[in-house]
Order: C-alpha cells, then sequence, then structure tokens
C-alpha cells in the first residue's frame, strides 16, 4: 500500500497527460487518410483499447498463474481488479471497430477470425466477472476463476495473431510491427504511440486503484467475520 | 474543430462512446474505492474502541 500510495499519483498524472496529449493530437492535428478520409481518427481509440483489452487478459494470466502456483491473495485480487477495466476496453475496441466497419467494409460486423475472437474475449472477460460474484468463498473463486482465465487465455492470444494464422478475414494485419516496412504513416504514428502510452498508463492506475480496493475489502470482511465469532 | 466530412458521424460516435465507457469505469472505480475506504475505516475505529 505505501508504495502504490507513491505510484498511484504518478501514474494517474501520465495517464490524463498522455490521453489528452494523444487523442487531441490525433483528432485535432492529424491529416485525412488518402483512402479512409476522417475515420482514420478512429485508430486513435481502437488501435490503443484493443492493444490493451489483450494485455490485460495476459496480465490476469500471469496474476492467475501465480495464484494458482504461489497462492498469493494479492495476485487473485489483481487479476479480479482488472477484469472490469479489460471489459471496458474489450468493448471500446468493439464499438469503434464496428463504428469503422460500417464505412470502410460496408458492415459492422463480420464473422471474421480477428473479430469473432475478439468476441469470444468479450464473453469470456463477461463470465470472469460473473463467476467472481457468484461463488462466495473468496479462494474457490479464485482458483476456478483463474482455471477460466487460463482458457481464455488461448482467445486472447487468438485475438492478437488471427490475421496471421487465417488470412481470409476482413480485419487487415497488425498496424503497428516491429518490422522496417510500417504501413502506418509517421504522422499518424506519433499520435498513436502517445495515444497507446495513455491507455496503458489509465489501465495501471485504475488497477492498482481497484486492487487496493479489494485488498481493504477483504481486510473488511476479515474484520466483521471476526467480530461475529467473537 | 476538423471538418470530418461525410464520417462525422461515425468519428465523433466513436470519440463520445470511448470517452463516456472511460469516464465510466474511472468513476465507479474512484467511486467504490472511496466508499470501501469509508467502511473500512469506521470498522477499524470500532475495534480499536472495543480493544
Amino acid at each position: 500500500m505505501r508504495l502504490t500510495d507513491r505510484v498511484l499519483p504518478v501514474v494517474t498524472v501520465l495517464s490524463v497527460g498522455a490521453l489528452l496529449v494523444g487523442l487531441i493530437w490525433g483528432f485535432f492535428f492529424t491529416p485525412d487518410d488518402y483512402k479512409q478520409g476522417s475515420t482514420v481518427k478512429i485508430i486513435y481509440l481502437h488501435v490503443p483499447s484493443a492493444l490493451m483489452a489483450i494485455n490485460a487478459w495476459l496480465m490476469m494470466f500471469v496474476a492467475s498463474l501465480i495464484w494458482l502456483i504461489r497462492r498469493h491473495h494479492v495476485s487473485a485480487l489483481a487479476a479480479r481488479a482488472a477484469a472490469p477495466i479489460g471489459v471496458t476496453m474489450t468493448l471500446i475496441a468493439l464499438f469503434t471497430g464496428a463504428i469503422w466497419g460500417q464505412p470502410m467494409w460496408g458492415t459492422y460486423w463480420a464473422w471474421d477470425p480477428r473479430l469473432t475472437s475478439f468476441m469470444i474475449l468479450f464473453v469470456f472477460y463477461l463470465g470472469y466477472i460473473a463467476l467472481w460474484a457468484a461463488i462466495e468463498d473468496q479462494d474457490t473463486a479464485a482458483d476456478l476463476t483463474s482455471v477460466l482465465c487460463l482458457v481464455g487465455s488461448i482467445f486472447a492470444l487468438l485475438s492478437r495473431y488471427a490475421v496471421n494464422f487465417w488470412n481470409q478475414g476482413l480485419h487487415q494485419g497488425a498496424s503497428l510491427s516491429v518490422d522496417s516496412a510500417q504501413p502506418v504513416d509517421n504522422v499518424f504514428r506519433y499520435p498513436l504511440f502517445v495515444s497507446m502510452a495513455g491507455f496503458m498508463f489509465l489501465f495501471v492506475a485504475l488497477v492498482l486503484l481497484r486492487t487496493r480496493t479489494e485488498i481493504r475489502s477483504r481486510r473488511m470482511a476479515a474484520l466483521i467475520a471476526r467480530e461475529r465469532s467473537a | 474543430m476538423p471538418d470530418l466530412g461525410q464520417y462525422s458521424g461515425p468519428v465523433l460516435s466513436a470519440y463520445a462512446v470511448s470517452t463516456v465507457l472511460i469516464v465510466v469505469v474511472t468513476a465507479l472505480s474512484l467511486w467504490r474505492a472511496a466508499k470501501v475506504k469509508k467502511q473500512l475505516a469506521k470498522i477499524e475505529k470500532r475495534h480499536k474502541d472495543n480493544g
């Protein structure tokens, strides 16, 4: 708690700053794309949110593994804390993708490998949150949600790499890659990087805040149980 | 305000909905954090008072 007392304000400031700079830069100060027109401005929301939707699940995967192997309570609570943020990011990615898809592809939705695996990931998020809420015993809930998280990780990876496995889908390849041949011009890429940093810091800030809340909530439950047994 | 042309509807709705979702998840997280912190402080005080 003492460490997060110091880290949380810094991450919050970084998050707000990077989000404001990235989104204002992208929205107001970048040109239209020659093919996509002004819909290219949706990239500053869609790509960072999709990235964080997958990374949030991967963070939950690591935390779940730590819980299953080491029985470290904070890791289970951190995974629980990350899920509502992950589902919000998934929803933003799905919505902005659909909004962009209608004028560009002529449809809001297609049963494309990446879109479908993303939709399944969204359902896994909802199931994960519901499972935590449905089980009273917290250790049992942590066990079962961890197993669910391990299974769902297949779809998190599929959502990331589906365009590489199957090339018959509508969704284009990665907008950013480590290869030298970048599909996105620098004029769009730099504000996109800032926006991605903003989404990442927002995720970290909210996970820290929510994990602290979960820890306090667990302590409160323990004190109430002690009062009842006394 | 940039000229968004024929795509102003999709672009503005994407920004509006994303902003609302981010604000809602942040507000809910802050609200629950404040509520739990207050409740815990109350219970800890009660414990201390009761010895």
